[in-house]
């Protein structure tokens, strides 16, 4: 049997517990939620009675005090327990069948969970839920465009949230919150502000928010108490002591130690998580920064010692991983195909004073992650100029071990790009990269993340006058077919009018989406932790907090430079065949028309190699997708702005695209985040930094980059030297984000073919970590077939 | 002469952190291991590949020279009629037909060179030019990308074998930041033997070259049945020590057949078959006697 990983035998039995128990639904939220609308709908405001539901869930809920925790609270009713959100998406029954007999990301159901579904949650929630709502107020164009995958929707099954703590999060109390909350109410002029009862309703969500909370953790010191009572053990009966006497501080009041601090955090991640079922679950951001200065407190009390604190740390770890990402189906399911729920954590960076960011605590979360290896939290470090040169190599040393944690992000880039989107600088300073890479201000911005669009597929709609052959629809504007534009600018016109077309279907659909949220289904807890909610009397979801984005994320960059380039460069510059050649060609799959795949497939100058040809191509084509989206008002009052990557949802945009004048063959995945289209890149990684650095990263929210090694090449002290310098020369370009995989291609193969063998292998997805046994075959070969870099 | 036959970026095996190497097409040398045959000769020539040919005779088709036959359903070219139009490379639906050797104008080859300089700053790496034999080629070519280098403040390795008119090593030197220096076998007869020169100038030159204030790595491939033995290891100690020559680095480098499979594609024989690396505790063994002998920063492996 495998070693078990954990520093002691406490974290090894929490640890083996998370990882081999299955993943569940739990239908008691929706069933506690669906009694208590049932009997109170209409008679609160809607923000009241979301508050109410959260505080009767935690009233009610059943509780789990694992043998051996020393952090406590659990979503649902136990370990990789999965409450349902029936108000946003209502499961039928068929889903329920579904979700449990697919064999990847499956959640297990009963023939009693599906009953209780039928009978209780199903008739009740039809046409109340919000997926409902939504998809009954989309135009036809935006049915037409979803189903055929030209972008996806992410608040189909999903609340907004994408955000991540802020310092209040571990130096706040819930009783501190309260009294935050009834300043502003007592401040409420109702004679002269037309919104005060609005606001009042708000707060008054809010403040039961505080008590829902308040209320977990007194029912969570009752058991402590009365498990401590019953214990025969004397050391377990003394922790479960310790246990009750954090809950007497935390979470009504500022913790005091290390441990009542991560105490507190957990929750608040559990309050925010189960009052609605935010995509990204939530995050403590800036870890090692808010938990230092307890750290260095207690430490010199004498109280805590680095052991202590990594132990915590690692029940911290379990935690994460003990909550799977809320389940989801169809298309929602295959734009992000995981467990994880993407609770990223950001290490090192800069204080907002701007110095220095990393300390002890740093250096102990990345042992933790080296110790626990867990895909949940999504653990990362944030590179400064000015970060220990110790620090970055301890970080690549863990990173090579070939898992795909911890990925690198680049400080200077995240500030920058934040100031760029209208932060001050200490708010720049605060903030990170939360999810997969999308850059926010921590603890004060609702930046929110609306769905991905596929841009090879745009390119594609203007190749065939708009007509989508995939769907067999007309979904593009009718601007001509490829052979009607005599020159490459003719071409780019006609490609830049079928994307604002695009675009703008897609950003109706978000305004509706936005507004609906806002007035039905606001989040008053999340409110209450973000900042400038309780000053403004505003929830998250209505533009409360202090900064308010949203996103639209762009796929498929190398796949449609390399798309663009292959017709400059044959068609119009070199004149190698014609453009109905090329379409006749497109149009067979490149079956029988080997000398035009091979012309575009190989001879043709492409991105990723730090040729400007194809370089220039791909700056233009993100030059135009960011200025079609970036500044465009959403309905909160902020501002739309650009991501490039992709979860998992190349692989899902290319299975809906036929083959593509780079010679990309029908249905094969597109390119991931900003790296270059599979096996486009042979000049090795510098060239792929080199190329991929010409992106204007400052003007976007995060890109995502991927670059997988064999593990002979960086090997030794001199390897992490190369990777080390490699991460520096990036981030010296504005390189946003770099991630690695350090795994050699026959491993992956034989992964591949023998998953039982290969149960702990762990790979860098795109923007996160997950086991390759969990993946799709199509995502499997992506993978293995990701240019492996070569190193002489 | 002045053909270069591939621009190996991110390389880290050729000198210090991250480089760019050069690889330069020609050698007055005919190692029987050389793992780069594609770099011995000095004219450009088409290379493919008969394993993966399918034999479909595009190649033959495409040739206005009628150089490229088909025998037994595979191509065979007349390397005396060939023309080097690279028009077969074109045709080739399966890809395996291909140009070695390419000329590059001093501004173009700086100018690809300079593409990497972010990384060499910041790893303390630069370019090496390797080859084949770089102080063979066109020397005021060499001179003259060297120069540029230098005045772009890039870093420059020689990777030489040394069996070059002294001079020329001279005339780079100011240019040049360490030189990889080739030291393979001590005894003349099998230097001959297996090298087709004996090695009185490549030693003679080294000694030189030292004393005019070269850094230079000494590298030695080593292979068990020519040189991987201890005296061989010994004689070339000792060689250093009589003539005061202090490398900063050696390398004692594995034998490795890699570059066998390149052979057919060239129409060419690999005479190594036999040989063999000499196992880890021998190399080992050989990396102590030097360390002993005072050279402590010898390693296994570039």
């Amino acid at each position: 049997m495998a070693k078990l990983r954990g520093m002691n035998e406490r974290i090894q039995k929490l640890r083996e517990l998370s990882v081999t128990t299955p993943v569940h639904i739990d239908l008691e939220r929706a069933k506690i939620e669906t009694d208590f609308y049932k009997e109170n709908d209409g008679k609160y405001s809607i923000p009241v009675m979301r508050a109410m539901v959260l505080k009767e869930y935690f009233s009610r809920k059943t509780l789990y005090l694992g043998d051996g925790e020393l952090i406590i609270g659990e979503k649902g009713r136990d370990p990789q327990a999965s409450p349902t959100f029936p108000e946003l998406c209502c499961h039928s029954v068929e889903d329920m069948t579904v979700m449990s007999e697919r064999k990847l990301v499956s959640f297990h159901t009963t023939e009693e969970d599906r009953k209780l579904q039928a009978e209780e949650i199903i008739p009740y929630w039809t046409g109340r839920s919000m997926r409902e709502k939504i998809l009954a107020r989309m135009t036809p164009e935006w049915h037409e465009c979803y189903s055929a995958g030209m972008f996806t929707e992410f608040m189909e099954q999903r609340g907004p949230g994408h955000t991540c703590g802020g310092e209040q999060v571990f130096t706040t109390g819930y009783m501190d919150y309260k009294e935050k909350i009834k300043k502003t109410m007592d401040e409420l002029d109702y004679i002269n502000d037309p919104d005060a009862v609005n606001k009042c309703e708000e707060l008054k969500a809010m403040d039961i928010s505080c008590d829902a909370v308040i209320i977990l953790g007194e029912r969570y010191h009752k058991l402590a108490l009365e498990m401590a009572e019953k214990e025969a053990d004397e050391t377990r009966k003394a922790e479960l002591r310790a246990i009750a006497a954090n809950l007497e501080v935390v979470p009504a009041h500022k913790p005091q130690t290390f441990w009542q601090a991560i105490q507190l955090y957990w929750f608040t991640h559990l309050a925010v998580t189960t009052e609605l079922n935010p995509w990204d679950a939530f995050s403590p951001g800036r870890l090692d920064q808010h938990l230092n200065p307890y750290y260095e407190r207690d430490v010199e009390a004498g109280i805590l010692d680095d052991e202590k604190a990594l132990e915590l740390l690692e029940c911290l770890w379990v935690k994460f991983y003990n909550q799977p990402a809320p389940v989801k189906v169809g298309i929602t399911l295959k734009e992000s195909a995981t467990y994880t729920d993407f609770a990223n954590i950001n290490t090192g960076g800069v204080t907002p004073d701007g110095r220095n960011g990393v300390n002890n605590v740093s250096y102990l979360i990345l042992d933790c992650m080296d110790e626990m290896k867990l895909v949940q939290p999504n653990s990362n470090v944030t590179i400064s100029k000015k970060t220990p040169a110790r620090f970055l190599k301890r970080a690549c040393e863990v990173s090579r071990e070939g898992w795909g944690q911890p990925a690198f992000y680049n400080t200077e880039a995240q500030i920058m790009e934040l100031i760029n989107a209208g932060k001050n600088l200490e708010d720049a300073r605060r903030g990170g990269s939360s999810g997969c890479v999308e850059t926010g201000a921590w603890g004060s911005e609702a930046y929110i993340l609306t769905g991905y669009l596929n841009i090879p597929k745009v390119f594609q709609l203007t190749l065939f006058d708009g007509f989508d052959q995939y769907s067999g629809k007309q979904i593009g504007l009718k601007l001509g077919y490829a052979k009607d534009f005599k020159t490459y600018g003719e071409l780019w016109e006609a490609f830049k009018k079928q994307l604002e077309h695009i675009v703008n279907i897609k950003i109706r659909g978000n305004n509706v989406i936005e507004q609906l949220y806002a007035q039905e289904m606001p989040a008053p807890c999340l409110s209450v932790v973000t900042n400038d909610c309780i000053s403004n009397a505003k929830d998250y979801n209505a533009g409360g907090a202090r900064y308010n984005t949203n996103y639209i994320q762009g796929v498929g960059i190398g796949t449609i430079t390399d798309c663009l380039a292959a017709i400059k460069y044959n068609v119009y510059d070199n004149q190698n065949f014609t453009m109905e050649e090329l379409i006749e060609a497109m149009e067979h799959d490149f079956e029988g028309y080997d000398a035009i795949y091979r012309m575009v497939h190989d001879k043709t100058p492409k991105y990723g190699n730090d040729d400007d040809y194809a370089d220039d191509i791909m700056q233009e084509v993100f030059e135009l997708y960011r200025s079609t989206i970036t500044g465009r008002p959403n309905m909160k009052g902020g501002k739309y702005g650009v991501d490039m990557l992709p979860t998992t949802c190349h692989v899902y945009f290319g299975d809906v695209i036929l083959a593509t004048a780079n010679g990309r063959k029908a249905h094969k995945p597109v390119s991931e985040g900003i790296s270059p289209e599979k096996s486009a890149d042979t000049n090795g990684p510098t060239a792929v930094i080199k190329s991929c650095a010409k992106m204007d990263h400052l003007a976007t929210a995060g890109t995502l980059l991927n670059q997988k090694f064999t593990p002979d090449v960086v090997a030794g002290e001199e390897g992490l030297d190369h990777m080390a310098s490699l991460i520096r020369s990036y981030f010296s370009m504005d390189g946003h984000h770099i991630q690695f995989n350090v795994i050699d291609k026959q491993t992956l193969i034989d992964a591949q073919n023998n998953p039982e063998e290969y149960k702990d292998l762990i790979v860098r997805v795109a923007g996160y970590s997950d086991f390759f046994r969990n993946l799709s075959k199509p995502l499997q070969d992506e993978i293995i077939e990701r240019t492996e870099q070569s190193f002489n | 002469m002045k053909n270069i036959t591939n621009i190996q970026k991110f390389s880290i095996h050729d000198g210090d952190g991250i480089r760019t190497s050069v690889f330069f097409k020609g050698c007055p040398l005919s190692c029987e291991w050389c793992h780069n045959p594609e770099t011995q000769r000095y004219e450009r020539e088409i290379q493919y590949d008969p394993d993966r040919c399918t034999g479909c005779g595009s190649c033959v088709r495409a040739c206005k020279s009628r150089a490229v036959t088909l025998k037994n359903g595979k191509p065979v070219t007349d390397r005396e009629v060939c023309i080097l139009c690279g028009r077969c490379e074109n045709f080739c639906p399966a890809g395996i037909r291909e140009m070695v050797g390419r000329e590059y104008t001093v501004k173009e080859l700086v100018k690809e060179l300079m593409k990497d300089q972010i990384f060499y700053e910041d790893s303390g790496g630069g370019v090496t030019f390797s080859g084949g034999e770089v102080m063979t080629m066109d020397m005021d070519y060499i001179l003259a990308a060297a120069k540029e280098l230098s005045r772009q403040g890039i870093s420059l390795t020689i990777d030489t074998c040394g069996y070059v008119p002294y001079e020329k090593l001279k005339m780079i030197l100011p240019y040049v930041d360490t030189f990889l220096y080739d030291v393979k076998v001590m005894d003349p007869d099998l230097h001959r033997k297996y090298i087709g020169t004996d090695n009185r100038l490549i030693l003679e030159n080294l000694t030189r070259l030292a004393h005019d204030g070269a850094r230079i790595y000494i590298r030695i491939p080593v292979i068990r049945e020519v040189n991987g033995n201890e005296q061989n290891m010994k004689e070339t100690i000792a060689f250093l020590k009589e003539h005061d020559i202090h490398p900063p680095q050696i390398n004692l480098l594995p034998y490795h057949d890699t570059g066998s499979g390149k052979y057919p594609k060239l129409d060419m024989e690999y005479k190594g078959t036999d040989l063999h690396a000499p196992d880890k505790e021998e190399m080992e063994a050989f990396v102590r006697l030097f360390v002993e002998a005072g050279f402590a920063n010898t390693k296994i492996g570039g």
